[in-house]
């Protein structure tokens, strides 16, 4: 089993990862596809504005990037502090 | 071959491909009923993750819900939104820890993090609760789906549907359940997506209905968004791609229905079947692949059937405007060949239309809006002749509307009952292991042998599927709120508890309680206010509309707000207590690295 000192910085990194994902999370759907789609309307989409295709494809496709670089960033993450199953 | 024999063979040869599943993988253990005995490989269990979200609601009514909204198809993105990036949560956030935990149950994890029988109860009531809301739509689903194919009674479906069920899921349990829904999701995603593909290459020319959504639609030659928001102006409805005009109701919805996501103990339960934490992050991903595939689709079907419906029944405004052609003649929908999809549905009831005005044309307009229906009065309608659109048409005559043979038809009704099936059976297998796991072996009977409780999970599932299925048949009046019920429990209850109980050590057994039933307190009473108490009709205490919901928040959003309520109460609480002792504060430590299962509890 890992030594609590480094178990405790392996769990700091996984914090700040999942922050900067949570984020990334939030402006593209909460962001992009609602709260700054007034902002976005400027930008024609096929027919609609960027702010409409956030809300009804791209924030699908950021969430699919999303948990897969996690996953791998991840399973890096737990090799570096020799953490994995 | 007539479609109904059609009908009978491929919805028939999916059935027996359950059935062999059900009988090839029978489960042994209790490890194997529970969680598939863990060894089911990431991606498989992505597919099988996908068909148990999937529900009769989103393979059925979700691309109509968007296309016919009255607020316009942009609004309803919230369902497109929340219903994905849960799984963003549920993998950063929880799945892998839960995983790594190693246990059973949702309510189990809860139960020893917050060292508090009480806590795993109020998680087995929540659970209970939000399950068998959502089974009672996926039976009635069952019903209704064998009703318009198979012309035999919905009650005769719902028997034979709660049968096959049965089969599989009280032999097999959770490893009979996976390897079905892996079956159930290929059935559902080529069902969905075959006339999807069609009908955007017929309007826009495009093979993939994502770019054919944002495409040109080839008869007008303008954007086929631009096309759909003139042509349901010019008909006096909202703009499909409007503005919302209320926006903090759309932000609380999407992140309800997220974290209602994330929180449901059915698809939570699902992580536990793969072999490794890693496998956990990675099948969170491969879920959303598979569940993407769906939900990518479902915007590009809501809008070409909308504007396919509605050029049905004003020819000219194919190429140019509405109201500058005749409606649709009654005589034609009675003789024309292509228009018999008609008859079929408004046989079934969700489609109607009455010529009003008796000018022998169907005018279908909005005549709630006062400048159109001057115009309407003008020219001598007196009043939208197209009275019913169900929802439901939007998918379910889609093969139809766009022309495609009989098997397409039949494969979108075997597709129907895959979707309700097999999100039935994960949400079955969560009641069952609540009652056999939770209740029997953690509360009542904890001496109870592995062969007792694998026989007592067997017989909760089998009572469990009674229960459904009499639910099914006599829908009570909450039957109808899943979206309400099942998602605002879940966010405001199940989702906070595990949130905190990975990420704080000093959240303890009261803190949990207590935040767990304020969440839920809260979010049930504002749904009650406005749905009725205990959704009893004519006893809410204000009308269900948004001029009486407090800042506009609709009680179908509120879970969101019942989450803060639970984040707040929990750490006040725990804040004011004795922190939590030092083998929990081992566990925490041991479930946050993937290494060495058992660490914790080795102690």
């Amino acid at each position: 089993m890992a030594d609590k000192s480094s178990s405790n910085a392996y769990w700091k990194a996984n914090i700040r990862m999942i922050q900067l994902f949570l984020i990334i999370w939030f402006v593209a759907s909460f962001g992009f596809g609602i709260i700054l789609r007034p902002m976005l309307m400027g930008i024609a989409v096929g027919g609609s504005d960027l702010g409409f295709w956030f809300a009804q494809q791209g924030s699908i496709l950021v969430f699919l990037v999303l948990i897969f670089v996690y996953a791998w960033r991840m399973n890096k993450l737990d090799k570096e502090f020799g953490v994995e199953e | 071959m007539d479609q109904f024999t059609l009908n009978l063979l491929v919805i028939g040869a999916t059935f027996a491909l359950y059935i062999g599943i059900a009988i090839w993988a029978r489960a042994g253990s209790t490890s194997e009923f529970y969680a598939a005995g863990r060894g089911v490989h990431p991606i498989l269990n992505g597919m099988a993750t996908g068909a148990d979200w999937m529900s009769a609601a989103s393979f059925i009514s979700m691309a109509g819900i968007i296309a016919m909204a009255a607020a316009g198809g942009y609004e309803q993105s919230a369902y497109l939104m929340g219903w994905t990036g849960g799984y963003v949560l549920l993998a950063l956030l929880l799945a892998p820890y839960l995983r790594k935990f190693g246990k059973f149950t949702v309510p189990e994890f809860i139960g020893d993090r917050f060292y508090s029988k009480t806590a795993r109860m109020v998680a087995v009531a929540c659970l209970i609760i939000a399950s068998v809301t959502y089974v009672i739509g996926q039976m009635t689903g069952v019903g209704v789906a064998f009703a318009r194919f198979l012309e035999v009674k919905s009650s005769t479906g719902l028997y034979i549907g709660a049968a096959i069920v049965f089969a599989y899921a009280v032999l097999g349990g959770m490893k009979g359940i996976t390897y079905t829904q892996v079956a159930q999701y290929c059935v559902l995603i080529i069902a969905y997506t075959i006339p999807a593909i069609f009908i955007s290459l017929n309007l826009t020319g495009n093979f993939l209905p994502q770019t054919g959504l944002f495409g040109t639609h080839t008869a007008s030659g303008v954007a086929l968004l631009t096309k759909l928001d003139q042509l349901v102006t010019e008909l006096g409805f909202r703009q499909y791609t409007g503005m919302t005009t209320n926006m903090l109701n759309m932000v609380l919805f999407t992140m309800s229905l997220m974290i209602g996501t994330a929180g449901l103990p059915h698809v939570i339960v699902r992580f536990f079947t793969v072999p490794k934490v890693a496998d956990a992050r990675a099948s969170a991903g491969w879920a959303l692949v598979f569940i993407a595939l769906l939900y990518t689709v479902a915007p590009a079907v809501g809008a070409m059937a909308r504007l396919n419906l509605t050029t049905t029944f004003w020819p000219n405004a194919v190429a140019g405007q509405a109201f500058d052609g005749e409606a649709i003649s009654v005589d034609s929908i009675a003789n024309d060949p292509q228009y018999n999809w008609i008859n079929n549905w408004a046989k079934t009831g969700l489609l109607k239309f009455e010529d009003k005005n008796g000018d022998g044309q169907i005018q279908y307009y909005n005549d709630k809006n006062a400048d159109v229906a001057a115009m309407a009065t003008a020219k001598g309608w007196t009043g939208n002749e197209l009275t019913t659109v169900n929802n439901d048409i939007m998918v379910l005559a889609n093969p139809e509307i766009a022309h495609l043979p009989g098997w397409v038809i039949a494969l979108v009704a075997a597709g129907g009952l895959a979707a309700a099936l097999s999100t039935a059976a994960g949400l079955l297998l969560a009641i069952a292991s609540a009652i056999s796991h939770d209740v029997i072996k953690g509360a009542l009977n904890p001496d109870i042998s592995e062969k007792g409780e694998l026989l007592a999970a067997r017989i909760a599932m089998a009572v469990a599927i009674g229960v459904a299925t009499y639910l099914g048949l006599h829908p009570p009046g909450f039957a109808a709120q899943t979206v309400a019920l099942a998602f605002g429990i879940a966010a405001a209850s199940i989702f906070p508890a595990l949130m905190m109980g990975i990420f704080s050590k000093r959240i303890n057994n009261s803190g949990a309680v207590w935040g767990m039933l304020s969440g839920l307190i809260f979010t049930l009473v504002y749904i009650f206010i406005y749905k009725g108490w205990f959704f009893f009709p004519g006893t809410n205490q204000l009308p269900d509309t948004v001029d009486n919901w407090v800042l506009g928040i609709s009680p179908l959003s509120i879970g969101a707000v019942g989450a803060l309520v639970n984040f707040g109460v929990a750490y006040a609480v725990s804040m004011t207590s004795k922190e939590p002792p030092q083998e929990i504060q081992e566990l925490i430590e041991g479930i946050r690295v993937p290494k060495g299962a058992g660490a914790a509890t080795a102690h």
